[in-house]
């Protein structure tokens, strides 16, 4: 029943034409569509199993590593102050590099160059970590990614991915985030996509996750082979996701099912 | 996840997985194993119905984290009061989920806690008074699974 | 160094009863579990936890596999004089946790 079902949206959803992108005052979080328990466990802090990550971050933050023998600290003092807004503002393009970094990137960057240490592996419970705890320092703070004019090009790239078909379903992000979010599949709610509470704790894995991860899982829903974490298209996506989510407040670290 | 399945189960539960659905609704059988770990706590003593409040929401969103809450109608004085709570699980592969030991300092017979349940199944709170009688309530709680499942480790 | 939230207010009335929230970090690793080769994933869990205040149990509990990961605990306590809420976990693998906090009572 439930399965033919499935198929049933899914073949619906294929055959849809793309229609353009979500209005502002339609733009709605992955919150809004949880129930009421799943609203609780993100709205209060000590409920929050995201926050032990948090608290870890500022831990490492105050830790100094590396050759340079330096913490986060002693360059960028404190947190709350310095890192205040910086993750709405991410992926950010990076001149030496010649294209965006992700916040995890740029915290990798800062490992290697600054402290003149090994970099954090993706999703490592250090990098999470440190990422949920700069993050967080923007809670409640306007997404307002893509102003820098060098990443023109990349958000294109990543809008490109979000409506390009693909995997054995033939389905693009587009088909499910723009045009269907206010249906359900197979009892769940689809939501709009939007990346506004990364890292969060989603209940699926018991753990915090990166953007990067939730991206994978969806690429992998649709029977597509899941890029590496860190490759392009997966910080072209991110980049794009949050252009398309511009003006929501930060949620970090959120909770979802 | 609570359970042992490591099937891989594909996206949007075209196998049958769907997002986490819990239903609550009373019950009455109670099998073997959840029954032989009653009786390790209750030993030959009557339990009986009542008294005992088990909150699980109707619908929940995951299986691998289900918010509970166990309250006891008492007084919680001296002499009159709550000495334990105990809930268990009818079809996880161990029946118990949680003893909970309060006295008449709680003020309060109310334990909340996050539970497992990845399979459908019964639920059962039982809670100790400090005049050794046993009372309970159960609930059937069916679960079905999350969508945008990845692989087990 | 696994972390802890504990939510205790930092006032309250002599006689009146409070609720205490505490989330601890652990991945309560079930013991039921395989790897994608077969290997079953050892077990893994908080096993007790215990709340004193000024030294006396006032709230205890087992906990087994079924708890879900990074336990959250919420309970009751009555209090009668200022002092400090001690917490601690044990579980598997040697591990041991405690946190505390402190309560004034007017
Ligand atoms: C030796 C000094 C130093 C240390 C140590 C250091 N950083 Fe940085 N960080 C910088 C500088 C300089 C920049 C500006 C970009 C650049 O030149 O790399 C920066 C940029 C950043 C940014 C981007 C800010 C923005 O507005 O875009 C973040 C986030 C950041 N650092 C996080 C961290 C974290 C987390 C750590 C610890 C793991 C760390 N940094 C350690 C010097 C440091
Ligand atoms: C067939 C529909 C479908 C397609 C196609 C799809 N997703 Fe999703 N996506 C979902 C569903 C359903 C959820 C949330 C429900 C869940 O977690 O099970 C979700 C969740 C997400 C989230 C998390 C939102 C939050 O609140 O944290 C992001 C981000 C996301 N998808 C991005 C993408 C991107 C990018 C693509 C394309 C590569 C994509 N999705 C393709 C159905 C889809």
């Amino acid at each position: 029943m439930r399965i033919a079902l499935c198929i049933a949206l899914l073949t619906a959803m294929a055959g849809a034409a793309l229609a353009t992108e979500i209005s502002l005052d339609q733009r709605r979080s992955g919150y809004s569509f949880m129930s009421a328990d799943t609203k609780a466990m993100q709205d209060e802090d000590t409920a929050n199993p995201g926050m032990l990550f948090v608290l870890d971050g500022e831990a490492l933050w105050k830790r100094k590593a590396g050759s340079a023998d330096k913490a986060c600290a002693d360059c960028h003092s404190d947190a709350r102050v310095s890192m205040k807004g910086v993750a709405a503002h991410y992926p950010a393009f990076e001149k030496t590099l010649g294209k965006p970094v992700d916040l995890e990137g740029r915290i990798n960057l800062c490992r290697s160059n600054h402290q003149q240490a090994s970099p954090f592996a993706y999703e490592s419970r250090e990098l999470l970590a440190l990422t949920a705890y700069v993050a967080q320092q923007s809670r409640g703070v306007p997404i307002a990614a893509g102003d820098d004019p060098d990443l023109a090009p990349f958000v294109e790239k990543g809008h490109a991915l979000f409506v390009q078909r693909q995997g054995q379903l033939n389905l693009a992000c587009a088909n499910c985030h723009d045009d269907n979010w206010d249906k359900k599949l197979a009892g769940s709610p689809i939501t709009q996509g939007q990346p506004t509470g990364y890292p969060l704790y989603r209940l699926e894995w018991q753990a915090l996750g990166s953007l990067q991860r939730r991206l994978r899982a969806c690429i992998t829903g649709i029977r597509a082979q899941a890029y590496d974490y860190g490759s392009p298209e997966l910080v072209e996506l991110e980049l794009y996701l949050m252009t398309r989510a511009r003006g929501m407040p930060v949620e970090t670290p959120a909770v979802r099912p | 996840m609570a359970n042992s399945e490591h099937t891989r189960r594909t996206f949007f539960g075209l196998t049958g997985g769907a997002a986490a659905l819990v239903i609550v609704r009373p019950v009455d059988a109670t099998p073997a194993m959840l029954s032989a770990a009653i009786r390790n706590v209750v030993g030959e003593a009557n339990v009986r119905t009542g008294k005992v409040k088990l909150d699980i929401p109707p619908l929940v969103e995951n299986g691998n984290t289900v918010p509970m809450t166990v309250s006891v109608t008492s007084p919680m004085t001296a002499d009159e009061y709550v000495k334990s709570i105990h809930v268990f699980n009818e079809k996880n592969p161990q029946p118990n989920i949680g003893n909970f030991y309060l006295g008449p300092r709680a003020g309060r017979a109310q334990v909340s806690t996050r539970i497992r349940l990845a399979d459908s199944q019964k639920v059962t709170a039982i809670a100790r008074l400090s005049d050794d009688t046993f009372w309970s309530a159960t609930a059937d709680v069916v679960v079905t699974l999350a969508a945008c499942t990845e692989e087990a480790i | 160094m696994p972390s802890a939230l504990i939510n205790v207010p930092k006032k309250a009335k002599r006689g009146d009863v409070i609720e205490i929230k505490t989330l601890m970090s652990h991945i309560m690793e079930t013991g039921y579990r395989h790897t994608a080769s077969g290997d079953v994933v050892p077990r893994d869990i908080i096993t007790s936890f215990t709340c004193r205040f000024n030294g006396i149990e006032v709230f205890r509990a087992d906990l087994y596999p079924a708890i879900a990961a990074n336990p959250f605990i919420t309970f009751f306590a009555t209090v009668t004089e200022s002092g400090k809420f001690e917490f601690e976990w044990i579980g598997d693998k040697g591990f041991s946790e405690t946190a505390s906090a402190s309560i004034t009572v007017e």
